[in-house]
């Protein structure tokens, strides 16, 4: 059976074409960059095209780029540098909708003495930029805010808000792990000063990640060790990956234009089909402010693990934001601080796209999810009730 | 992904009764959408209180729904008595194990038969109406059911808890609370342990509470018999089974001393607390 693969912001397919580009480096060019000789300073030459063509994709210099080994590293990196490099002050904002990356790392720093401010969203997972202002204060060491969401791909204003945060005087760091190589992230028209990029997220393999560091910017590093990545990074550089994270950044360059209109095609038509077919069905997140390839359904009055299941059985791979698909026993914290009622908070369903999605995976998936929908809704006692009440009327 | 068993997938890809009952004899129902799960269990029921009929509605994920279908496989045929005596384990061991974080599923099958039983009763118990003080108010768990959850399928840690009847899985703030329970089912359990080895056998103090035990019967028994007579007396100190003490007033003095000693102190020691008490005195 064919994977119908709609689970691109979980993880995505490493492009044949980064594949090739990595290969040789994985064998006959095994050399240390750090070392002396031409064996070691070819793999240099290929990491510092790995970097140009990184910076070229967000509109950055080549000395911004920092590589690490994922999100979470990036994240991790920005966040307790800033706190190192500003000892006075002792206070993070940041928002009840993004990725544990952040959300964790800023808990385990509540318990070591930093006070935390995370702002709501309201119903359609939007922020209110006139709180997020007065949250900031002459303590605040940083802001961080994603670019895109996760779960329903709801973008946030980050332009405005790097503004923002730079007039309050504050540093804003912002996860743009969702956003890089889906929509246009242009470094020279923002003010954003520290940004997480995550090469799995854009068709290059797990285990490579990049923080932007704008010019001039106060930074620690989070690894000591080595001298590599300018002192900012100790460890051996993740040759392969790093320049597979290049080439994946330069085809990004030439697929946003696809991303911004064929996998937006693809969204729309599924998201509207399923919308049609299905009642009861929620969209999650601002229609309009969204990524072009997520999008978060909810089929009201049953279960996300339960349909996760039964689409796996028909070869549709996606994710949920109910409780059981996590172990944990509460549905997504996105879904909970946007205000998604409980009828349909457990049973969301997020499909997320990608330029390998065809036409006829849609077609499978608007005729594949109708009846398991149908299916479990007939073992639902809740659905039952309603559609009595339903009957009565 | 969840590692589920052969039956487990089975049960929820072709659930057995999957419906409602026709005039049922007996509804129940427990969960609801809040939660995660709910489960609506109607049974049929002849005159010698036999289930013929089972059916379920369940909203949940895959190992609910599958609990739930094979539940009522396991109970048709059986009498209310017979039935009664299914536990969450027999329900999660039928299906040939449940990951650990799924225990709860099991325990909502059990629950609702129980709920379906007491309606065939006519039992005035409510649905909505909970026995005990609830302890986590993300998921209304009280207090009577996280100490059966507890009992029933012997657990030691605050996360079985939570796996077992959601309990502590939301905010996290009851667990220090559910931490309290779970020490006083365990402590009480050590006593029926105990118990079983000779019924007139107290179980093993602490030293803590030997100690109060002893300075209460001191303040209690000994010290006003001795005051008495001009006398007093001091603990000093209880080191194991051996309890020193000082006397005071007339009585370190008297030459009957050793006697009070042995004869009042020791013996109203020993018929208070433990009679491998040993009284000694030490001079201060």
């Amino acid at each position: 059976m064919k994977t119908v693969y709609v689970d691109n912001n979980a993880t995505t397919r490493v492009d044949p074409e980064v594949l090739d580009e990595m290969l040789p480096y994985l064998s006959e060019y095994y050399g240390n960059p750090s070392s002396m000789h031409h064996f070691g300073g070819q793999v240099m030459e290929k990491i510092d095209q790995a970097r140009e063509r990184v910076a070229r994709l967000i509109g950055a210099h080549p000395a911004e780029i920092l590589f690490t080994s994922c999100g979470t590293e990036s994240d991790s990196t920005a966040i307790l540098g800033t706190l190192q490099s500003y000892p006075e002050k002792h206070h993070i904002v940041t928002t009840r909708v993004e990725h544990p990356a952040i959300l964790t790392l800023c808990n385990h720093l509540m318990k070591q003495g930093y006070s935390i401010t995370e702002l709501p969203v309201n119903r359609e997972g939007l922020l209110d930029l006139e709180q997020l202002r007065e949250s900031i204060t002459p303590y605040t060491a940083v802001v961080s805010v994603m670019w895109a969401n996760n779960e329903t791909g709801v973008i946030f204003p980050v332009e405005e808000i790097a503004e923002i945060v730079q007039e309050k005087g504050s540093v804003f760091h912002c996860d743009a792990v969702q956003a890089v190589g889906k929509i246009p992230v242009n470094m020279k028209e923002n003010k954003i000063d520290l940004l997480s990029i995550s090469g799995h997220k854009l068709h290059s393999p797990k285990g490579v990640g990049a923080l932007y560091i704008r010019k001039g910017t106060r930074f620690r590093p989070f690894l000591v060790g080595g001298h590599q990545e300018h002192g900012r990074r100790g460890g051996t550089e993740n040759v392969a990956s790093i320049i597979g994270l290049g080439k994946a950044c330069e085809l990004a360059e030439n697929s946003l234009i696809e991303e911004n209109t064929r996998v937006k095609a693809l969204r729309d038509r599924l998201e509207k089909g399923l919308l049609e077919k299905i009642p009861k069905t929620l969209l999650n997140g601002h229609p309009e402010h969204r990524l072009p390839n997520t999008t978060s359904l909810s089929f009201e009055y049953i279960e996300g693990e339960a349909i996760l299941l039964l689409m796996s059985r028909e070869g549709i791979a996606a994710s949920s934001g109910s409780a059981c698909t996590s172990g944990s026993l509460e549905p997504s914290h996105v879904l909970r601080a946007m205000g998604v009622p409980f009828t349909g908070a457990h049973g969301s369903i997020r499909f997320s796209l990608s330029r390998f999605n065809t036409d006829e995976d849609i077609d499978t998936i608007l005729e594949k999810i109708p009846p398991i929908i149908h299916q479990l809704r007939e073992l639902s006692p809740f659905w039952q009730r309603l559609s009595r009440s339903a009957q009565l009327k | 992904m969840w590692n589920y068993s052969e039956k487990l997938m089975d049960h929820f890809l072709h659930p057995r009764n999957a419906g409602e009952v026709e005039n049922p004899d007996a509804v129940g129902e427990v969960g609801n959408i809040t939660c995660g799960d709910a489960l609506k269990l109607t049974l049929k029921i002849d005159e010698d209180e036999r289930i013929t009929d089972a059916k379920f509605q369940t909203f949940g994920c895959g190992s609910a729904i599958a609990s739930s279908s094979v539940l009522t496989e396991m109970i048709k045929g059986k009498t209310l008595d017979e039935a009664s005596g299914i536990s969450n384990k027999d329900i999660a061991d039928t299906l040939e194990g449940l990951p650990p974080e799924k225990m709860h599923c099991s325990v909502m099958g059990m629950e609702a038969l129980e709920a379906a039983i007491r309606n065939y009763r006519g039992v005035e118990v409510p649905e909505e109406v909970m026995e005990g003080e609830i302890v986590c108010t993300c998921f209304g768990v009280t207090d009577q059911k996280i100490e059966r959850v507890i009992r029933e399928n012997n657990l030691f840690t605050v996360d079985d808890v939570t796996h077992f009847c959601k309990a502590g899985g939301g905010c996290g703030e009851c667990k220090p609370e559910i931490a309290k329970i779970l020490e006083g089912v365990l402590a009480e359990s050590g006593q029926a342990i105990h118990a079983h080895e000779g019924p007139e056998r107290p179980r093993r103090l602490t030293n803590i509470e030997k100690m109060r035990l002893v300075m209460e019967t001191i303040e209690r028994e000994i010290r006003p018999a001795l005051n008495a007579d001009g006398g007093d007396i001091e603990l000093v100190d209880i080191d194991g089974d051996k309890v020193l003490v000082a006397l005071r007033g007339t009585c370190s003095e008297c030459v009957a001393a050793n006697f009070t000693l042995k004869s009042v102190v020791e013996t109203k020691l020993r018929e208070f607390i433990s009679d491998k008490l040993t009284v000694e005195e030490v001079t201060a």
